[in-house]
């Protein structure tokens, strides 16, 4: 049996293609995956993305707590409704899940974690908190629905929707949210562009969405979510990183707070262990498309070696096809590399990614 | 449009063959087959001259979900290729019957009946839906 949002039966009425997400029932696209991803890129588009589990976690010490549970430092939050991107890792420095932790008071922290990896990261953090921080309230909210609005006319939309919204989050700078009635709002996003993740109460979902849809965003599936956020160069996590890879070799290395002399799990590890891999961006420069395993050669050069590509697709924005892979660390932007699809070899550039940010092509 | 025109014949594998007046065959994917793909934005087709056993692998169909091999409806030489979709993979998104894969000199001609006709081919898509 699949798990539904509380939008199924909006998506359903909406032509959604429904395909089966990591055990959710979900829209891959409303018609063309092509003309969504355009539409957030020129315009606005929506997103359900209440798959993803929201975690609120109360209590006394909760920082404390945080400073040992995740990569990322969260002394970095001071400001009421900051958001933080980080990695929670297990011992050995693998990737548990990559999540943002929001600082609401100083006895309420949020995280928004993925859904594939939910279950295990209650299982984990409880049993975290059972061993240091027994008197914290770790609670699953499967009551509440998350809808990102994403576009260069996002946050303006929203604001129509929502009368009185715009005083409270026009102020807030990137990865800042504010509380405003019933709706949490936070300008954070998974697509390169600007907009809002919206967090409400479930059963508000669907009519907030028909809102949104009067008020011209247009409905985007994963699919698009996904070239979109390649174009942005953000993870994925499963593809990009997963428990057997170190953050230091996924492109995360940024937020991993190895400066501070604040412990956190994982840590040791990642200081020990050399680091041998990281993640570039990729731009084919033949026809084709690159797909993520496929193998990476490198030839041409003293090195020689072998990467493979964690994400690719197709970049409609660039009209060419990009990814993510993962080489010897030695390997320099602009270096050429091959590209094993099927029976031939491709040639690629290793660039600097973001490929795209803010409906503008960096590469 | 009509998602199954009764003029052609079709393979269980999701591709249209068109009989044309000067014996060749050109081959496509159907709507069907575009649907379920979903955009397409890459096409890799075969080399003219090469000989195509019935069933081969010959050409790629890259949409923006994944790649898809298609396979020849019968046996026989490619002798033209539709280089438009090069530039223009979203013709078959437009219409999968105007834009032609490559067309066949058949070694077989008659291979062209054993494949299904229209009604065969709507019965196979209903029931896949199943």
């Amino acid at each position: 049996m699949l798990k539904s949002t509380p939008l199924n039966a909006t998506h359903r009425a909406m032509q959604a293609k429904m395909v089966d997400f990591g055990g959710w029932d979900m829209p891959l696209h409303y018609g063309s995956q092509l003309d969504e991803h355009h539409q957030v890129r020129r315009d606005a588009g929506m997103f359900d993305v209440s798959h993803m589990l929201v975690v609120d976690i109360r209590g006394a010490h909760i920082r404390d707590f945080l400073r040992g549970l995740l990569a990322n430092n969260v002394d970095k939050l001071t400001l009421t409704g900051k958001a933080l991107y980080s990695c929670m890792l297990t011992p050995e420095g693998g990737v548990i899940d990559d999540l943002i932790v929001y600082f609401m008071t100083e006895s309420w922290f949020r995280l928004v974690v993925n859904a594939g990896t939910a279950d295990k990261d209650i299982a984990w953090i409880t049993l975290q908190a059972d061993q240091s921080a027994p008197q914290l309230e770790i609670t699953p909210r499967r009551d509440l629905a998350m809808i990102a609005v994403q576009g260069p006319n996002a946050r303006s939309k929203v604001w129509n929707v929502i009368p009185g919204a715009q005083a409270v989050t026009e102020p807030l700078k990137p990865f800042q949210s504010a509380v405003f009635e019933s709706y949490f709002i936070a300008r954070t996003g998974y697509t390169g562009e600007d907009g809002f993740e919206i967090i409400l109460p479930a059963d508000d979902a669907p009519a907030f969405w028909q809102k949104l849809h009067a008020a011209g965003v247009s409905p985007i599936g994963l699919g698009a979510r996904d070239t979109l956020r390649l174009e942005a160069g953000m993870n994925l996590y499963g593809q990009d990183m997963d428990e057997t890879t170190s953050p230091l070799e996924s492109g995360l290395a940024w937020t991993v707070d190895l400066k501070s002399d604040r412990d956190f799990i994982g840590k040791t590890t990642l200081q020990q262990k050399p680091v041998s891999q990281k993640l570039v961006g990729l731009l084919l420069l033949d026809k084709g498309v690159l797909r993520s395993h496929q193998q990476v050669v490198i030839t041409g050069s003293e090195l020689s070696g072998q990467g493979e590509i964690t994400s690719g697709g197709f970049s409609p924005t660039l009209n060419q096809s990009i990814a993510l892979a993962r080489v010897p660390v030695e390997l320099a932007v602009g270096d050429e590399v091959g590209v094993l699809i099927r029976d031939r070899q491709l040639a690629a550039r290793v660039v600097n990614y973001p490929f795209v940010r803010n409906g503008k092509a960096l590469v | 449009m009509m998602s199954i025109p009764a003029a052609l014949k079709y393979a269980k594998s999701h591709e249209w063959a068109k009989a044309e007046a000067d014996g060749t065959i050109t081959v496509g994917i159907t709507h069907h087959a575009q649907e379920l793909l979903g955009d397409m934005v890459f096409v890799e087709l075969p080399k003219i001259g090469r000989n195509l056993a019935k069933n081969e692998e010959c050409t790629v169909v890259e949409s923006v979900k994944s790649a898809s091999d298609v396979y020849s409806p019968v046996s026989g030489e490619v002798i033209a290729v539709n280089t438009e979709l090069a530039s223009t993979p979203e013709k078959i998104n437009q219409d999968a019957y105007a834009a032609w894969l490559f067309r066949l000199k058949p070694t077989n001609p008659s291979e062209m009946d054993a494949l299904l006709d229209a009604a065969g081919y709507e019965k196979l898509v209903a029931e896949e839906a199943h």
